[in-house]
């Protein structure tokens, strides 16, 4: 009898766990749900227009101005879908890349250009417009081969209790997930709307600054912006939303 | 700020008589200038302080803003079209920086 009600039960859980689990949007209020999805309220758009700008651009002014990212890439309606889906990921060197890191990367080693500081206004601008274009895309990250070990450390720090409460990710974000934590709904931790649109932020913020937020949250060591800690975390939480839709750029409270 | 930039969408074209729907917003940061930066000095006041829609060269709506208003303020509005002409829509902050976007409006039967 209990082996049989023990069996059930695990059965139960991987069909929990084989559904996607719930975007933070659900959350949100009718009004919100509504900005979001609406292209000319969402203030997020006004981000993913400078990206559009910024695609175009020479990466410098002057006499050698340098290739745009359109001359490699050519339009990013077409070439850019689905690649947020994939991110983040692990490169030929082996360092594990969020899309922040990718057009950075793509700025210094094509570009020849000093890369963007996070969060600043043109990476906020670029990131929002490439992950735009996967709007509605399954997230699906890989975890095996090259980053299995990236995986494993984001694995770890994600159920490893941190700071002066002494509270995981895990303990909030699965545990109480859908409860409330004052004045506001726990969500999955799912980072399928980044970067976000915080309204507590009036402004368009990454994945790592929202995690920097958490951290200070629970009392713990805030991680560096792009730091590999926070990057083998989004791993992970991109793990966890995979299957999750892309809605770039969320609206978030 | 260089990524300075507005949004607006309305249809382009109407029936005369037609109410239509126009929604402009636009990226500010709307500072009240009561704050204080990590180093305890007062944030200059930075805000929007005018909207305004031309219709066909006539005023069509005026809006003045306060610091109240949070960032990257957002208005909608209906607009009843009667002729073609050019809708447009006029920030001005308190900084002198004036940000114009014209759209058009065709009338047909």
């Amino acid at each position: 009898m209990i082996r049989a009600l023990l069996l059930a039960a695990a059965l139960l859980a991987a069909q929990a766990w084989s559904d996607p689990l719930p975007s933070g949007t659900i959350w949100l209020s009718d009004a919100l749900k509504a900005q979001q999805l609406d292209p000319a309220v969402n203030p997020g758009m006004l981000w993913v227009d400078a990206g559009a700008r910024l695609w175009n651009e020479p990466p410098v002014t002057g006499p050698s101005p340098g290739a745009t990212c359109a001359a490699c890439h050519a339009a990013a309606a077409l070439t850019m879908r689905g690649v947020a889906a994939r991110f983040p990921a692990v490169a030929d060197d082996g360092a594990l890349l969020n899309l922040e890191g990718r057009i950075n990367r793509c700025r210094s080693e094509h570009q020849g250009v000093e890369p963007w500081p996070y969060e600043s206004d043109e990476l906020l601008a670029m990131t929002a417009f490439v992950a735009r274009q996967s709007l509605g895309m399954p997230i699906d990250v890989a975890v095996d081969g090259p980053a299995a070990g990236h995986f494993e450390r984001g694995h770890k720090l994600f159920h490893l209790r941190q700071g002066q409460l002494n509270l995981s990710c895990a303990q909030c974000h699965d545990d109480h997930a859908g409860r409330r934590l004052r004045g506001d709904v726990i969500s999955y931790g799912l980072g399928n709307g980044y970067p976000i649109y915080r309204l507590e932020w009036q402004s368009l913020g990454s994945l790592h600054r929202r995690l920097r937020a958490c951290s200070l949250g629970v009392r713990a060591i805030q991680f560096d912006y792009g730091s590999p800690e926070y990057l083998s975390l989004e791993l992970f939480l991109a793990w966890r939303a995979r299957d999750v839709a892309i809605e770039t750029p969320a609206i978030r409270r | 700020m260089a990524l300075a930039n507005a949004r607006v969408s309305m249809p382009d074209r109407a029936a005369p008589g037609e109410v239509v729907e126009v929604k402009a917003l636009m990226r500010h940061p709307m500072e009240t200038g009561y704050r204080l930066d990590a180093m305890g000095r007062p944030i200059e006041r930075h805000i929007v302080e005018r909207f305004r829609v031309r219709y066909d060269g006539r005023e069509v709506f005026s809006i003045d803003l306060t610091q109240g208003v949070a960032a990257n303020p957002f208005f909608a509005f209906f607009l009843k079209a009667t002729r073609t002409g050019k809708v447009t829509f006029i920030w001005e902050d308190d900084r002198g920086e004036v940000t114009t976007v014209t759209k058009s409006l065709t009338v047909t039967e």
